[in-house]
């Protein structure tokens, strides 16, 4: 197992240099002139250029900048942001949390319905439950997380007053950003804050959540039907074992594996479509400020926020891997 | 030599026709698939027809007209500018279907040629392209397409362009995967023994036997590309033409009306929904009829 994880962490090493190679071009090419004219857009001026140009190094020959480049990153020096000239390491520090928080929401949002649902479909088999299942699944992979999420805050926020639409938690309200984790910031606050916190979590929780609860809704009922049909279910029976035995221990232990390797990649596309609930829900994370960051030119911000985003990725498609091995004797990593 | 020619060679050309064949008469028996090919269908009429069927230019406000709700006037409402929402949701329809086919395509195009190089040569090529392929999919999809968009700039074709850069590595993998299967099957080792050149055995005989996954993908990532594109246009990465009528556009000029005209977001919300949704009826019908093993 070892060995296997040391191998994929050095296959990592070569995709990891080709990203930097491609995200530092990014910046480099970027259309307008040249990187300095690019951030600077309408307000370049010939000394602001030249300004820039020089404490960015960008008028250094290429090799040179990309050595420089990736001499930072490998201190952990991602650069700053033009626009509040914060270190985007720093800011990403105070925003992840938030994002984290969301894409956890989703994911327990997504399991916790998915994986009920699709077991319901399987064990009634081309029923009406079947069908209404399979329906809001296709409405799950259909619809874009902004359309839900309007929708969810025109119904549930605008008529019905119900939750919030906006933010993470009441700005009213006397909290202190600690961990920037907004619900355990809100507990350490104390007063029953937390309640806001999380009621703030609810809707965009399921608007992120809706593809991957589609995902793993019919993931489930295609893995428990195929279990359901092996030879040892049917002897499980045949033994009178109770049905909720049968399912527990013979199908569902089963049905996971095919499960872990779908959440393990769900993951991933959460934190990109977070880029999309972060906006319609004001939520203050990274997906947010990637987009900003582009409407603002802040090409810096966005060069380390997409490396950012691949290593975290790669970091948690290799999770699922090594998990995988661990819920299923049958593969031997070697 | 004769003998081996004719075993080899027949029974592909056969069973090829009989596989098309087959997969439309399922498909075409395929109910979910009919009400998903209905739907794309009536989103090309509009689309096709909309200079015929819109009531109104959908590039002309009256501002005295803005923010009406749904009537008999006007079908769908209009929006802040007195623009007809319908005839612009009926344009919408002219951009969003466009750009999410056409990007499709272009990641297939640029997906088949990377995969058959890959798949085909095999060795150091193969191993130098799939590493490409891995730092493209080391990025989030969306992600991606955001960033060759800011990267690009705006417009239709730059939409396209990234949003079917950001499909590639996807039908690449895909490609190159069927073909590694196939590239040791009985036909294909006829083939080189009767001294077919490599670039032949991989477009006569290996692609056609590879691309039925890719038909069914491709047709799948047409939703997805459609909701990617309103993606883009929402996050005000679309066009960049704001008398261009694009759905995501639309949606993102409408949230502050939330309250006071929710109908704005309802309508092109809803016609990214249902071409979404036709196109992945569709493509599982697709998939039923061209592997029948996977119906149950």
């Amino acid at each position: 197992m070892a060995r296997f994880i040391i191998r994929r962490l050095l296959v990592a090493i070569p995709v990891l240099f080709g990203l930097s190679v491609i995200l530092f071009l990014f910046l480099r090419l970027l259309p307008g002139g040249g990187p300095a004219e690019a951030i600077l857009g309408q307000h370049a001026t010939p000394q602001l250029v030249a300004q820039i140009s020089a404490t960015e190094g960008f008028d250094k020959p290429l090799y040179e900048q990309y050595l420089t480049y990736i001499g930072r990153l490998l201190h952990g020096d991602m650069g700053s942001s033009f626009i509040d000239g914060r270190q985007v390491a720093d800011t990403f520090l105070i925003r992840f949390p938030g994002t984290l928080e969301l894409t956890m929401g989703a994911m327990v949002f997504a399991v916790g319905l998915g994986i009920p649902l699709g077991r319901l479909a399987a064990r009634h088999p081309n029923s009406w439950i079947d069908a209404v299942v399979t329906v809001i699944s296709l409405f799950g992979i259909s619809i874009p997380v902004f359309v839900l999420g309007y929708t969810l805050a025109f119904v549930f926020g605008v008529q019905l007053h119900w939750l919030p639409t906006f933010g993470q938690i009441d700005p009213r309200l006397d909290v202190d950003p600690v961990t920037h984790f907004a619900i355990i910031d809100a507990m350490l606050a104390g007063h029953w804050y937390v309640i806001d916190a999380v009621s703030h979590l609810i809707l965009p929780s399921i608007a992120l959540g809706s593809i991957p609860l589609a995902v793993f809704t019919r993931i489930t009922r295609a893995s428990v039907i195929d279990v359901s049909n092996e030879d040892y279910v049917r002897t499980a029976r045949a033994k009178g074992l109770t049905d909720r035995r049968v399912n527990d221990r013979h199908i569902m232990r089963n049905a996971w594996l095919p499960l872990t390797t779908v959440i393990g990649l769900e993951t991933g596309a959460l934190l990109a479509g977070a880029v999309l609930t972060e906006t319609v829900f004001s939520w203050n994370g990274v997906g947010s400020w990637v987009v900003t960051s582009i409407q603002n030119h802040d090409f810096i911000v966005v060069q380390s926020l997409v490396l950012i985003f691949a290593v975290i990725f790669m970091t948690v498609n290799l999770i699922v891997d090594v998990g995988y091995a661990f819920l299923n004797p049958r593969i031997r990593y070697s | 030599m004769a003998t081996p020619t004719g075993l080899a060679i027949a029974p592909t050309a056969r069973a090829s026709r009989g596989l098309w064949h087959d997969a439309l008469r399922r498909l075409l028996r395929n109910g979910p698939a009919l009400i998903g090919l209905f739907f794309i269908t009536v989103f090309v009429a509009g689309a096709i027809l909309a200079p015929y069927i819109s009531p109104y230019d959908p590039t002309i406000g009256v501002l005295s007209d803005h923010l009406q709700g749904p009537s008999l006037t006007h079908l769908m409402g209009t929006d802040k500018q007195g623009m007809d929402e319908f005839s612009r949701v009926l344009y919408g329809a002219r951009i969003s279907l466009t750009v999410g086919v056409v990007a499709v395509m272009f990641g297939l195009i640029g997906g088949i040629i990377v995969g058959a190089i890959a798949g085909g040569a095999g060795g150091v090529v193969d191993g130098v392209l799939m590493r490409v392929i891995d730092v493209l999919l080391a990025v989030p999809g969306i992600l991606l397409a955001i960033g060759l968009v800011a990267w690009l700039g705006h417009g239709e074709i730059q939409i396209m362009l990234a949003v079917g850069i950001s499909y590639s590595p996807m039908f690449a993998r895909l490609l190159r995967g069927s073909l590694l299967a196939i590239r040791e099957s009985d036909y294909v080792i006829a083939a080189r023994s009767m001294g077919a050149s490599p670039v032949r055995i991989l477009v006569r005989h290996m692609l056609p036997n590879a691309m039925t996954p890719l038909i069914v993908q491709a047709t799948l990532a047409a939703a997805t590309a459609i909701i990617d594109v309103a993606g883009l246009g929402f996050l005000g990465l679309g066009p960049g033409d704001p008398r261009i009528a694009e759905w995501g556009e639309m949606l993102t000029d409408s949230r502050s009306f939330l309250q006071s005209a929710p109908y704005l977001i309802l309508f092109p919300g809803a016609a990214i929904v249902i071409s979404a949704i036709g196109f992945n009826l569709l493509g599982d019908g697709l998939r039923e009829a061209l592997d029948p093993r996977l119906k149950r």
